[in-house]
Order: structure tokens, then C-alpha cells, then sequence
């Protein structure tokens, strides 16, 4: 292979304990190219970014860097030799500040005092050419997820690194945002700096990449320039499974199904800033997507539909009937439940057991004078591994051990034994790897077809389109559009996102 | 990557109960070493005098263990038992058994109060509990004027004195049932799960229907509870109640007996059983010193390594599973 390569990493190997997480990996990454890492979670491209930066080490192999075998022992060492990383998990500080944030544990010094006007300047300066426009001395945790991700990646740039790992750096970005990012990674590629592009959008890898490596079960399986790899070819590598069994799938429309009655009904819904007088319905046994940009309200609106934040004004109608929903406790008495976006911070008791962590909605419910039947918590545990076919050794064993797509299916779990009317999600299949996915999306609609109604917020429209029978937009905390069945394209949403004026 | 998983497990559940063993093994270790150095060690006595000594610190950390197992803390504790004892010494000429129920229940309000406030206005609990921990204590102290009252009523009395069989302290007792109260409502009990979740991950608890009020009241009245019965355990041993010193740095005691337990200083699940080891530990330690002669102040260094160590085995053991 004759090309200019900056990074080699050769015959990596990583053993935990039980588990063969890398084996004889082999990675190579051109100068100034973005390389697309890809596989599914528990393929080992975490544990091969960990190898890279310091934070593991590994137990046999050779990372050569610019033609120089190098040996790094810590990610401190790792920014040192030129290579950085914005981790899946923001791993910045919330109560600092952006340019603070920025220099973090490099501080700009004069006469052994922090620079700060200096500090300012620069951050300012790199912010600036990303295209990103903030006073980089607010706080931190008061900017939008968004931001947050854009410093840690100004982080990344300011301590000119040779590569630059973005381990899923899109997942919580809408689409101009996106651009915004990818504007910043062809900036990076300009320079001459190598990016490692993690992501578990399809789309993104074939728009960005130039070339790509895919790993399964710790090994690699593939690497190629990214024109010679088709989309078929490389899920199929991912999963490992023939590629004539992911077909482009569309749902079949049945409107019969479907009662004309709302099961729940918001009016005239007021919660500022994201909430500004939002009408909203859901029928019995539909699906009813909610799209729009990141920060359009989409979350603020199904929240308050649960009973999760403070309603300023508006009320709600339940099969009919006007409704309070102050709080959460409101809500699942009305049969409404809720997965929020967030998994790990407002879904696992992480140290809590599977068992446990399944049924902590309906504990009250199967216990008895406040005493814990086992017997009933794993009858039930047991029919739902079943049923949604989660991955566990054990029920015992702690929610954190499994894979975000297990956690997911035990948190829809969690739910769907309380038996809800109403179920909403929130991007359901969020950093969860394509095979789960399309489990969740298909459980979804099995829900709907058994009468269950599912309202669905999700950034990826593809899922909206798949699984939806009705589209409502949203912008700006007001509704701009809606749409209906065959009606529902990507390319109809996102003129309506673009397009749409206000209908209520 | 179902069977890697499955190995991972058996080393979770080795660690797992590697934490949960490792109070009991430190507390033998200790036992040993006295038994062979300590004279006089080994015998009823000595352990009578340990486990009346140690009630009323362990009903304080049964009921610290709740709180940090919820993510808090409560130092008030001391000063709760020092009003529960001055309002029902106060009282006494009422009759006991209404003294006593009327100074815990002024106890378990304080509790009421301290829970109210952490969960509705979100103020951190250590602020909370140590406004209330001086403004409590000034209460307690003001009853009296500060000055010690002496207690001559019989009954009161009859509970820090009396052996049940001749042999038995009724402390002893009353901590024994409260041990296993508190186990089975931790292990068995829905509100055991509760507090767990509370701890471990609040905005979850609350999305997933659980009333967090409600919970932080009962954890935090609950630990108000067993402060309160431990201060009348210790006006009843002294007969007296000092509004003074009664309880004073006693959250200390039973922080550092929850520490050593195991149970997650930032929130998890309560580890009852630890607690009464880590107790224990600290008695010991005490014990021992005293017993030797060694002067007081150097069992306090001793218990601060103790507790030192026993954290950084804690963190430890946590890091690696």
C-alpha cells in the first residue's frame, strides 16, 4: 500500500479479564484523511481508541506515529505526542468556564499567573475559525449539548495535534450542527491532520470519510478506501450477516388500526423558552413521530407530557377527560410512561441488578405490605428477557455490565410491564448498534399493533419515516407541519423543518 | 459476547463479595490481635462493657447508613439525641414510657425537618443538617439553662441498667432488633430499593414514579429515630441528661462505621450488615486502647488510619470491578 501514513498501530492486543477485547488488531491511517472507525458496540473500537490514547495499555503490539515507534502511558503523554481525543462522554468541566475548559490542565501562564486575556484571546480565536459563535467566558453547563461537544473538540484542535479521534461526536448534534463539524474536520484535513471518525450514522461515514477500517468481536474484519465500499457491504461486515437481509424497509400502512379517539390530548401548552403554545394529539394505537432540530422543543414538550417539568399553562385531555399531569406520579396513573434520552443519567440505577432495575416502575404493585416478592419480580423478569430477547448471563448481575442496547431494552422493559396506553421515547435507539436498533424500531411497532400508542422523538429521520403513521414537526417550540403516511419522507420533513410556518 | 460476559460476572460477584466481606475480616483481625495481646481481653465482661458501649453509636450509623446510602449525610444526629434526652429527662414526671415517646417524637421531627428541607428546596444535606445540628444542640441546652439534670425516676433508669436474665444489657437487645429491622427493610423491602435509587440516581427515581419527597423524609426520620432512641439508651445509662457533651461528635463515630461498611459514600445501596461491623471496629479500637492503658488521644489516630485504610480499600476494590 504505498501512502503517506501517519499513524500504524500493528498486531494490538488487549485481554480483559474473560474477554479477548482485541486480537491482532492491525490500524492504519493515512495523513490528513479522515478514517472512519465502525463496528458494533462491544467490537472493540473503544478499547482500541483507549489503547491509542494512553488510557489502557495494551498487552502486545506497536504503535508506530509519523515512522516512530512510540510508547504512551497516559493520555497526558498521548496530547504530547500529537494525539487527541474528544471521548463519546463529554469529559469536560461544567462549572468552568468555555476558555477555561478549553486550556484545561495547560493553562496559559505569565510570570507563573494564568494569562487570561491571552486565554480568552485564543479560545476565542479557535472557537471563531470552527465557525462557532460564544462568549468563551460563560459557563459552561449554561450552553446547549452542542456547544459543549464544539469545546471539546476546540480542545482537541488547540493543542495542534497530528490526529484527532472524535469518538462519536455526532450523537447528540442536529444536522446543522453537524455541518458545522464536519466543516471543522475538513478544516483539520486541510491542515494535514489525520481524524479517527467514530460514529453509528451510516450516513456521516460515507459522507465524510476517505477511508475506513471495521472491526467485529475485537478483530478487524475490513479496511478499505471508503469509494470502494459499499453501504450493503459494510453493515453486512459490521453484523457479520448477509447483506440481502438488510433491505430498505418501509412500513406497510394500516389505518385501521388506528382509533380516531386521542388517548391523550395537550391544549394551548406553555413552558418557555421551548414550549410556546404546542397543540398536541395522540390517537390510540398510532405512532406519532415528533421531529425537528436539536433544541426545537421536542424533549420540553414530551416531558411536560409526562408530568416531568412545570407546566406554565395549557392542560391535558386523557381519553377525553381533562387531566392534571403535575408530576410524574400523575402521568403513570394515567397510564403514560416514558424513556428519556438520556440512559445514563435518567434511566439505570447502574449498580442496581437487571432484575431490580426492570421492575423498579411496578415494585410497589407486585409487593405486599412493602415486602419484595421474588418470585413475582422474576416471573416477570423472565418474561421479558424473553420477549424483547435482551442479552443477559444472569438478572443479577448490575444494569451497568450490558450493552447500551440491553440497558435499552430493560428500561422499555421497565415500562412496558407497568402496561402504559401511552409510551413516549425519546430517541430510543441513541448510540445503541445497528442490530439493536432495528430490534427496538420492530418492537415498537409490535407495541402499536397490540393497541399500545407510541409517541416518538428521534433525530434520525430514516426511523421516523420507518416507523411512524403520523409526522408532527416542530420548530422553535411551535408546530410548523404535519404528516401522514405515505406523506412521510425524509426529504418532506426536513422541507417542512425548513419551510414550514406555524399552524397553531 | 454472551460468554465473556458471564466471566466478567463471576469476577464481579468475587469482588462483590470481597467488599461485602472485607469489614468482617478487618474486625477479626483486630479480635485476634487483642485476644493475644490485650490482657484480660477474652472475657464475658469485656464483652458485655463493648456491646453496651457501642449501642448507641451503631443505632446512629444503622440510621447514617440510610442517609448516605441516599447520597446525603446528617451530622445533626449528636444534637438530636441531646434534646430527645433533655426533653424527656425534662418530662419524666409525667411517667417515663409518655417522657421518652414525647422526647423521640420531638426527635423524629427534627428528622422530618431535615428531610423537608434537602428534598424540597434542594439545599445540600451536609448545610442543612449542620445549621440544625448548632440550632438544635442551643434547644436542647436552653431547656436546662445548660445544666446538667439528674434523673431519679426509676424506670427511665431501668433500661440503661437493666440485664435481661442478669445477663443480658436491654441495649443489647433493642440494637439487636433495630439490626434487623433495618437489614430486612434494606434487603427486602421495596423502600430499600428505594433509598438505593434515590442514591444512586436521582432524576431516574423521579421519572420513574418514585415520590424522592416522600423517600428522603422517611430515610432522614428513620436516622432521627434511632439518634432519638439512642439518646434516651445514654441518659438512662448515666442517669443524667448533659445537654452539653450528650452525643457530641458522635456523627463522626457512625460516618466512619458506615465508611468502613462499605456502603458508597456518594449514594448506592445500604450495607447494613457492614455498618454494624464497622461499629464494632471502632469500639474495638477504643476498647483496645483504653485497655492497655494507651492514652485516649492516640486511639483517636489510630481510628482516623483505620478509616483511611479501609476507604482506600473501598475505592479500591470498587475501581476494579
Amino acid at each position: 500500500m504505498d501512502r503517506d501514513v501517519l499513524l500504524h498501530m500493528k498486531n494490538i492486543n488487549k485481554q480483559y479479564p474473560g474477554v479477548k477485547a482485541l486480537n491482532n488488531v492491525e490500524l492504519i491511517v493515512s495523513r490528513g484523511k479522515v478514517h472512519a472507525l465502525m463496528g458494533e458496540n462491544g467490537a472493540g473500537k473503544s478499547t482500541l481508541i483507549k489503547v491509542l490514547t494512553g488510557v489502557e495499555t495494551m498487552d502486545s503490539g506497536e504503535v508506530i506515529l509519523d515512522g516512530e515507534t512510540i510508547v504512551i502511558n497516559s493520555p497526558a503523554e498521548a496530547n504530547h505526542k500529537g494525539v487527541s481525543t474528544v471521548y463519546q462522554e463529554l469529559d469536560l468541566i461544567p462549572d468552568l468556564s468555555i476558555c477555561e475548559n478549553i486550556f484545561l490542565g495547560r493553562e496559559i501562564r505569565k510570570n507563573s499567573f494564568i494569562d487570561w486575556k491571552e486565554t480568552e484571546r485564543r479560545a476565542d480565536e479557535i472557537l471563531k475559525s470552527m465557525g462557532i459563535d460564544v462568549n468563551v467566558n460563560d459557563i459552561l453547563s449554561t450552553k446547549s449539548t452542542a456547544i459543549q461537544q464544539m469545546v471539546s473538540i476546540a480542545r482537541a484542535i488547540s493543542i495542534n495535534a497530528k490526529l484527532v479521534v472524535l469518538d462519536e461526536p455526532t450523537s447528540s448534534l442536529d444536522s446543522s450542527e453537524v455541518q458545522i463539524l464536519f466543516q471543522v474536520i475538513r478544516d483539520l484535513k486541510a491542515r494535514g491532520i489525520s481524524v479517527i471518525f467514530i460514529t453509528h450514522r451510516l450516513d456521516e461515514v460515507f459522507e465524510m470519510s476517505d477511508e475506513m477500517s471495521i472491526l467485529k468481536d475485537g478483530e478487524l474484519v475490513a479496511t478499505s478506501k471508503t469509494e470502494n465500499i459499499t453501504r450493503l457491504e459494510m453493515v453486512s461486515k459490521m453484523i457479520g450477516m448477509d447483506a440481502s437481509s438488510i433491505v430498505s424497509y418501509r412500513k406497510a400502512y394500516n389505518d385501521s388500526k388506528i382509533k380516531d379517539e386521542a388517548i391523550v390530548k395537550g391544549i394551548d401548552l406553555v413552558a418557555k423558552p421551548k414550549v410556546n403554545g404546542q397543540n398536541i394529539e395522540v390517537r390510540k394505537g398510532e405512532i406519532l413521530g415528533l421531529a425537528g432540530l436539536l433544541g426545537s422543543g421536542r424533549t420540553e414538550l414530551i416531558r411536560l407530557i409526562f408530568g416531568a417539568d412545570y407546566l406554565s399553562s395549557g392542560h391535558f385531555e386523557v381519553n377525553g377527560e381533562k387531566t392534571k399531569i403535575h408530576n410524574t406520579r400523575a402521568a403513570i396513573k394515567n397510564k403514560i410512561a416514558y424513556c428519556s434520552e438520556d440512559r445514563k443519567s435518567e434511566g439505570i440505577i447502574p449498580y442496581m441488578s437487571v432484575r431490580e432495575n426492570l421492575t423498579l416502575a411496578i415494585m410497589g404493585s407486585i409487593s405486599r405490605f412493602g415486602l419484595l416478592s421474588r418470585r413475582e419480580q422474576n416471573k416477570i423478569v423472565d418474561k421479558y428477557i424473553k420477549a424483547l430477547k435482551i442479552k443477559v448471563s444472569n438478572p443479577n448481575q448490575p444494569i451497568r455490565s450490558l450493552s447500551g442496547g440491553n440497558q435499552q431494552k430493560v428500561l422499555l422493559a421497565r415500562w412496558l410491564c407497568a402496561h402504559p396506553e401511552l409510551l413516549i421515547l425519546d430517541e430510543p435507539t441513541r448510540g445503541i448498534d445497528v442490530g439493536a436498533k432495528k430490534e427496538i424500531l420492530d418492537l415498537v411497532e409490535q407495541l402499536a399493533e397490540d393497541g399500545i400508542s407510541v409517541l416518538m422523538v428521534s433525530s434520525e429521520l430514516e426511523e421516523l419515516v420507518q416507523s411512524c403513521d403520523r409526522v408532527q414537526v416542530i420548530k422553535d417550540g411551535k408546530t410548523v407541519g404535519g404528516l401522514k403516511n405515505e406523506a412521510i419522507t425524509v426529504s418532506a420533513i426536513m422541507d417542512k423543518i425548513a419551510h414550514g410556518a406555524v399552524i397553531n | 459476547m454472551v460468554a465473556p460476559l458471564k466471566e466478567r460476572l463471576n469476577r464481579d460477584i468475587v469482588i462483590n463479595r470481597l467488599i461485602d466481606y472485607s469489614p468482617l475480616m478487618v474486625l477479626f483481625f483486630i479480635v485476634i490481635v487483642n485476644v493475644i495481646f490485650t490482657p484480660n481481653f477474652a472475657s464475658v465482661n469485656t464483652l458485655r462493657n463493648l456491646a453496651i458501649q457501642v449501642t448507641s453509636s451503631l443505632l446512629v450509623a444503622l440510621g447514617m447508613t440510610w442517609v448516605i446510602a441516599s447520597g446525603g449525610i446528617d451530622i445533626s444526629v449528636g444534637s438530636v439525641m441531646a434534646l430527645v434526652s433533655m426533653v424527656s429527662a425534662k418530662l419524666v414526671g409525667i411517667g417515663a414510657v409518655q417522657s421518652i415517646t414525647i422526647g423521640i417524637i420531638t426527635g423524629i421531627l427534627s428528622g422530618v425537618l431535615a428531610g423537608a428541607i434537602i428534598a424540597k428546596f434542594n439545599i445540600q444535606p451536609i448545610i442543612v443538617t449542620l445549621s440544625l445540628m448548632i440550632g438544635i444542640r442551643g434547644v436542647a441546652q436552653i431547656i436546662n439553662d445548660s445544666k446538667i439534670l439528674r434523673l431519679d425516676s426509676p424506670e427511665y433508669v431501668f433500661i440503661g441498667r437493666h440485664r435481661i436474665f442478669g445477663e443480658i444489657p436491654i441495649q443489647v437487645v433493642i440494637a439487636f432488633v433495630a439490626i434487623i429491622i433495618m437489614y430486612f427493610i434494606s434487603s427486602r423491602m421495596v423502600f430499600g430499593r428505594k433509598i438505593q435509587a434515590v442514591g444512586e440516581n436521582h432524576k431516574a427515581t423521579e421519572l420513574v414514579g418514585i415520590n424522592t419527597f416522600v423517600v428522603k423524609i422517611g430515610i432522614y426520620a428513620t436516622c432521627a429515630f434511632l439518634a432519638s432512641i439512642a439518646g434516651v439508651i445514654d441518659t438512662a445509662r448515666i442517669s443524667a441528661s448533659d445537654a452539653n457533651i450528650l452525643g457530641s461528635m458522635i456523627e463522626l463515630d457512625a460516618i466512619a462505621a458506615v465508611a468502613i461498611g462499605g456502603t458508597p459514600m456518594n449514594g448506592g445501596k445500604p450495607n447494613i450488615i457492614g455498618t454494624v461491623f464497622g461499629a464494632l471496629i471502632i469500639q474495638v479500637i477504643t476498647t483496645m486502647v483504653n485497655m492497655n492503658n494507651i492514652s485516649f488521644e492516640y486511639s483517636l489516630i489510630l481510628k482516623a488510619i483505620i478509616i483511611i485504610l479501609a476507604l482506600w480499600a473501598q475505592r479500591f476494590l470498587h475501581s476494579k470491578r
